[in-house]
């Protein structure tokens, strides 16, 4: 898809790309970076559609040759079962091959213990941290977005992280031009974020555009939810509803996928790509604001738990 | 939901891209500036204002704090600064804007050279009040020094001094005068504005005055607001002029039944265009073949240019891999092992002669080592110092290297990406220094101004 925008005025030369050819040209270059100058990388994918654009500009780097990385997914246990169904389909369609670091079995062997308020999102660090010491990952991508969170906004596309697959923002490398330092000792890696400069509403408008298919919980549908802290929850096994919470049948899509306990749905009639657009342009509400409950904790949670290792 | 549809339609439209970066001094108001075009573009929504309001109550102060919305790390919040370059975002229906939002302070000259090395245009503030310090100069210099196409004066807090026009030109000029002492090319060549390497805007971001908003204090200044200016400078132009190149990234050979032969080198182009047809040369080897074909994410094309990802196939089989460049037979750089720049240096330990090296170029890394580092520039008034010995943080300064094995390295002036380079500590793989290669007004002598004809690379 190289379509030269139909730009407003007439100071653009023939030669303007349009902003999502400049991202997806962008993107694809940190790919091939990484493919050139890395052991061992593999790509973080939940389903999500961050990983999914992801996914879909792996491959169009390296076609039509077949993606030269692994795919990694930590698994909360309380995952959508649509999301999951989806992340399987797709990694056998392209040949692909999917490591689970599963956050069930950390519980089970007693090495995590279950917070008290059910959210097992911050418990996903130590899963995936071993993961990458296990199979001696080099460079991790990552579908982090600056636009998403203030400490995100200091993200580099190339992220190093101590053998504790820590951040820690002084110590990040200046990033000039489009020239990615990579180097790392053993035991160390980085963290690479293609989508850096993608917004929200790029990532929708390129999923119409490549017209990649999604899970379906991205479309409105009705589902059996009950409201906690101001956002529509999923009864389920994972928590919910508590007995002063009652469930009702709404009409809802999902924003963003994350984990049942603290991915919020939003009241929606949108059933198609096109309406989902719509709606997400005319919102007020950042994706993160309305629904991620997990981002809301304090002013510095996501500073804190990204110097913890966390995504 | 109050969006009409016309609005979102809008919204929705394909626009092109246009990446700056802010510097100024916090003093100057730098993240009121940048607070107020998110906040007037409408590009805070509600929760993110709410957030500002609640974190502004809590600490006292009556108005909303529009400079929060870009202080993003703890340290900051409590000491109000700004210590590292933070990304922003934000889309008018004309256009999409990654803002590289840089430090102020002195001891972060690197953090503005690392957002000024990707901006099409830089934005310098400076108080009314106080018109051209040394700060502003530096500032300018940076700019001019990573060549950014384009410069906006944002002469801030004119209501401090009444909206006055004296004011304004006094320092519109000032600037002026010490631009052309930089070399800039176009520079106060009248004519097109859009021709000038600055343009001066009187505002006042607290008040809002001709950052989104025109000015109704102001009826003496008739160009156009921060906002205006941003959707309408050009950001590419005629690609065919320029010295096509392609660093190669990385073969792509998938040896399946269904392509068995399929060779492809893929890479982001660096500068120029390439057609099919195209006799190329590779370097460092001086081999020639031809384009055959030219693979853009998925569609075959005739022609693509800077900066497409693309994959190039060519009629002879000749041993090419990650590192070498591409180049239009008769237009190939020079390669050398002898390589003269400006580096600023960026990492906190010194930069000595006689380090040894990684140097980054493109996609080939080599080593190195520090043979001269024959001047150290101060940026307030472009003075050079001889022979420092070293180079610490935020010095910018000429360097010698001796690299390992021959690079195509094209001079900085005719090719930001080409000429542009990495010194690394091998030891650690710590960032030392961005090195711009060929010669700057920190070389000492004049730098001859480019004939308007060539036009600068970007």
């Amino acid at each position: 898809m190289t379509t030269v925008a139909h730009v407003h005025d007439s100071t653009d030369s023939p030669f303007a790309l349009s902003h999502l050819d400049s991202l997806e040209s962008e993107a694809v270059h940190i790919f091939r970076e990484v493919a050139g100058e890395f052991e061992r990388p593999v790509i973080l994918f939940s389903g999500g559609k961050d990983s999914i654009v992801m996914l879909h500009l792996a491959l169009k780097a390296f076609a039509p040759a077949p993606v030269p990385f692994t795919l990694l997914h930590v698994d909360t246990g309380h995952n959508f079962p649509e999301v999951l169904e989806y992340r399987d389909r797709v990694v056998a369609k392209h040949g692909l091959r999917l490591h689970v670091a599963s956050v069930q079995e950390y519980i089970d062997a007693g090495k995590l213990r279950e917070r008290p308020d059910g959210t097992r999102n911050p418990l996903q660090t130590v899963p995936l941290t071993e993961a990458i010491q296990q199979h001696r990952f080099d460079a991790v991508f990552g579908g982090g977005r600056r636009d998403e969170e203030k400490a995100r906004a200091k993200e580099r596309v190339f992220s190093l992280r101590d053998e504790f697959s820590q951040w820690d923002p002084r110590r990040q490398r200046p990033e000039l031009w489009q020239l990615y330092n990579g180097r790392h000792a053993p035991g160390e890696h980085v963290r690479v974020f293609p989508l850096s400069n993608w917004t929200e509403l790029d990532v929708w408008q390129y999923i119409q555009r490549e017209r990649i298919e999604l899970p379906q919980i991205y479309f409105a549908h009705e589902r059996e939810v009950f409201a906690r802290s101001g956002m529509w929850l999923t009864a389920g096994e994972w928590g919910g509803p508590k007995e002063s919470e009652t469930t009702q049948k709404r009409l809802v899509r999902y924003r963003t996928v994350g984990d049942m306990s603290c991915t919020g749905a939003v009241d929606s009639d949108a059933a198609t790509l096109d309406a989902v657009i719509a709606e997400i342009a005319a919102s007020r509400l950042t994706e993160r604001g309305a629904t991620r409950a997990d981002d809301k904790m304090s002013e510095a949670a996501m500073e804190d738990r990204k110097r913890e290792g966390y995504f | 939901m109050s969006t009409s549809t016309e609005q979102l339609s809008d919204q929705l439209a394909a626009t092109t891209l246009l990446r700056f970066a802010t510097a100024g001094s916090v003093d100057d108001g730098k993240s009121t500036l940048v607070g107020r075009l998110l906040h007037d573009s409408k590009s805070v929504l509600a929760d993110q204002l709410e957030a500002v309001e609640h974190a502004s109550r809590s600490r006292g102060q009556e108005a909303p704090d529009l400079a929060l919305l870009t202080d993003g790390l703890r340290a900051e919040r409590e000491q109000g600064i700004t210590i590292d370059v933070a990304y922003r975002y934000f889309a008018t229906p004309r256009r999409r804007f990654i803002l590289a939002d840089t430090p102020g302070h002195v001891q972060y000259t690197r953090n503005m050279v690392t957002g000024a090395s990707t901006a099409e245009l830089a934005v310098v503030l400076v108080d009314a009040r106080n018109g051209v310090v040394e700060q502003t100069r530096r500032h300018a210099a940076v700019a001019a020094l990573l060549r950014v196409p384009h410069v906006v004066l944002a002469v801030n807090k004119m209501d401090l001094v009444d909206y006055r026009e004296p004011v304004f030109a006094a320092i519109a000029e000032e600037f002026t005068a010490y631009a052309s002492e930089l070399g800039v090319p176009g520079w106060g060549s009248g004519g097109n504005p859009q021709e000038n390497w600055c343009t001066a805007i009187p505002i006042s971001a607290l008040a809002g005055d001709n950052v989104v908003e025109p000015s109704a204090n102001m009826d003496w200044y008739g160009g156009p607001t921060v906002l205006e200016h941003l959707e309408t400078v050009p950001v590419s132009h005629d690609l065919t002029a320029c010295h096509a190149r392609f660093p190669v990234q990385y073969v792509i050979r998938p040896q399946t039944a269904e392509h068995p032969d399929y060779r492809g080198y893929a890479g982001q182009i660096a500068a120029g265009a390439f057609r099919v047809g195209e006799r190329i040369t590779v370097l460092p080897s001086g081999k020639t073949s031809t384009v055959t074909g030219i693979d853009a994410l998925g569609e075959s094309v005739d022609i693509a240019w800077a900066p497409q990802s693309v994959t190039i196939r060519l009629a002879d089989d000749i041993d090419i891999s990650r590192g070498d460049l591409l180049a239009p037979v008769g237009d190939a750089p020079a390669t050398t092992q002898d390589i003269e720049a400006t580096v600023c240096h960026v990492a906190d330990r010194a930069l000595s002669v006689g380090q040894r090296v990684l140097l980054k170029h493109t996609t080939r890394t080599v080593k190195a080592i520090v043979k001269e580092i024959p001047s150290r520039l101060t940026l307030d008034d472009l003075s050079q110092h001889p022979n420092p010995g070293q180079l610490v943080t935020n010095d910018i300064g000429r360097v010698v290297v001796r690299t390992a094995e021959p690079l195509a390295l094209d001079a900085y002036a005719d090719s930001r990406r080409t000429g542009s380079f990495l010194l690394i500590d091998p030891a650690d793989g710590t960032t030392l220094a961005a090195g711009m290669a060929g010669e700057s007004f920190a070389t000492g002598k004049a730098v001859a101004a480019v004939d308007e004809e060539e036009g600068w690379d970007f």
